[in-house]
């Protein structure tokens, strides 16, 4: 309790202090009121980590999603043979550390060497720089991003089909429904938490990225992948301005709480509308 | 009926394709690590003929690997013992003992949930520089030490033991030390054991935390013996730096398939509630 005190209430304290002044680590800090968040506002990066990582959610949050979604129903069915077999090889690649994977990502889209354009060759199709090109590089990470958490996301959706009870299909076949109404009707309705707790997460994890982007891109080509959590790292550990960085995590936090936020309220409504 | 029995071998074979496809990388980067360079450029790739088993030596020979893995083991293991022992504690104090502000405490200890660890990087890093504890073990691993998820999750478990089993022990003469220790604490073990796999894999994979602790090569973990890897610090031959990352990824793997069951159980338990 004391420690979690220590390190997560007085620093998150303390960084909202920070954030009101010029600090280099060295120097003592430096009062400058709200300046920070004025310059914030006009500096061109904030606006351009934020759209790319708005890209990256919306690249990996839907696409995540639906196809979790596509396995587990897959999955979940009677007849799925080997199910736990199935559970077990799609989360595998979620246990594995990021920076591990990310780089052995980078050796596959290698543009010369990797197997992924020896694929395409072998396919007679143009080979893709998958990392330099600014167009590709943002979706690459994504892509890498959905392999590894799919496993999870499958998981999360399994268990929210496991607790719809067996009666309510039971009530739809007598009542003649096939598989679509069923699933657009019944099953998708009932997983309304789920899906919300999924994007939830979701969106604060795709405000988190830095792994992949640190060992693969370095926010490259031409700011392409630079993204919000990996220009507040270099602000404060690179451009050693702890005080401008402190104000650029408040402001992260805030937008994260605010879409957490949103979405609560609009999952609310939808919630209700259906009970 | 024939045409739904063939929709089913199609979906089933495409869905355990696409399992067997999410190994890919896996095998391919243990493909490279044994292939010799001049093999590892060859496009269309070979068939891996003879295996360079010696890469393997050689990689953990170009960076301190050695160390490399003392320092995650080591760290991980303290975090996990050290959070599991702290969490467990406070946990019990929340679920079964009634004191004045305890539902105010625990409130804002929920909040604390909500904050990101990026949100409190940066003082974090200048209290564990003020500490002097930058570059260095206690630096890695204090700040694991007490979560406010491992302390919400265990009171969670905790919370539906029976106070008459307490009781009973309190009328034996038992301690409250020795009631939580040996009442309490082994009747969620299922729980312990979920929180303690997934805190051990937190801090074996951390990157963002170590990564602004550590400065010098020998505190490196192994998340980050990958980043100064890919940093080409140590040597520019993929083979080796596939071996490299294989050193990282494959005990993981290993202990998953080992103890697959407590990972997809403790997902789909866990994972909901936080």
């Amino acid at each position: 309790m004391l420690l979690v005190g220590i390190f997560v209430a007085i620093p998150a304290v303390w960084g909202i202090g920070l954030s009101f002044f010029q600090f280099d680590a060295i120097a003592p800090p430096k009062f400058l009121g709200t300046s920070n968040y004025q310059r914030l506002l006009q500096d061109p990066m904030v606006a351009l980590t934020l759209k790319n990582t708005a890209i990256y959610v919306a690249l990996t949050l839907p696409l995540g999603l639906g196809l979790a979604l596509a396995i587990a129903l897959a999955i979940h069915a009677k007849w799925f043979l080997g199910s736990g077999t199935a559970r077990a090889l799609y989360f595998l690649p979620n246990v594995t550390s990021l920076a591990a994977v990310a780089f052995v990502w980078q050796w596959l889209l290698n543009p010369d060497y990797g197997l992924a354009n020896a694929a395409l060759k072998a396919a007679h199709l143009p080979i893709l720089g998958w990392l330099s090109d600014p167009k590709l590089a943002m979706p690459s990470i994504a892509g890498i991003s959905i392999w590894q958490g799919l496993g999870f996301t499958v998981l999360i959706y399994l268990s929210g089909l496991r607790s719809i009870s067996e009666e309510v299909y039971e009530a739809a076949r007598i009542d003649g429904a096939s598989a679509w109404p069923t699933f657009r009707h019944i099953t998708w309705p009932l997983l309304t938490p789920t899906t919300m707790f999924l994007t939830i997460m979701g969106v604060i994890g795709g405000f988190q990225v830095f792994q992949s982007v640190f060992i693969m891109t370095g926010g490259g080509p031409l700011d392409a992948t630079r993204v919000f959590l990996f220009y507040l790292w270099q602000t404060a550990f690179q451009g050693l301005e702890l005080g401008y960085a402190s104000a650029l995590a408040v402001i992260l936090f805030i937008i994260v709480m605010a879409l957490t936020l949103a979405q609560w309220v609009f999952y609310g409504r939808r919630l209700q509308q259906w009970s | 009926m024939v045409l739904r029995r063939t929709i089913r071998l199609a979906v089933w074979a495409l869905v355990m394709l696409g399992g067997l496809a999410m190994l890919v990388p896996f095998l391919w980067m243990v493909l490279t690590s044994l292939r010799t360079d001049q093999e590892a450029f060859a496009i269309p790739p070979k068939l891996l003929t003879s295996p360079q088993w010696h890469n393997w030596a050689d990689a953990w020979h170009v960076a301190p690997f050695g160390r490399f893995f003392f320092n995650s083991a080591f760290v991980s293991t303290c975090v996990t013992m050290g959070s599991l022992l702290f969490n467990s504690m406070a946990a019990y104090g929340f679920a079964k003992h009634r004191f004045k502000g305890r539902d105010a405490v625990f409130a804002g200890l929920l909040v604390t949930l909500m904050i990101p660890f990026q949100v409190t990087m940066i003082p974090s890093f200048l209290l564990l520089k003020s500490l002097a504890w930058l570059d260095s073990y206690p630096g890695l691993i204090v700040p694991g030490l007490a979560t406010a998820f491992g302390v919400f999750f265990l009171r969670q478990a905790m919370i539906g033991i029976p106070d008459d089993y307490l009781d009973a022990a309190r009328l034996d003469g038992a301690g409250e030390f020795a009631i939580y220790w040996s009442v309490a604490l082994p009747l969620v073990k299922p729980s312990v054991a979920t929180l303690a796999v997934f805190t051990f894999l937190g801090s074996w994979n951390d990157f963002l935390g170590p990564l602004i602790v550590v400065k010098s090569d020998e505190m490196r973990t192994l998340p980050l013996a990958i980043s100064a890897l890919s940093a080409g610090h140590y040597v520019a031959s993929w083979p080796l730096l596939m071996a490299g990352a294989s050193f990282v990824i494959i005990p993981v793997l290993i202990v998953y398939l080992l103890a697959q069951r407590y990972f997809v159980e403790g997902i789909a338990l866990g994972g909901l509630k936080g």
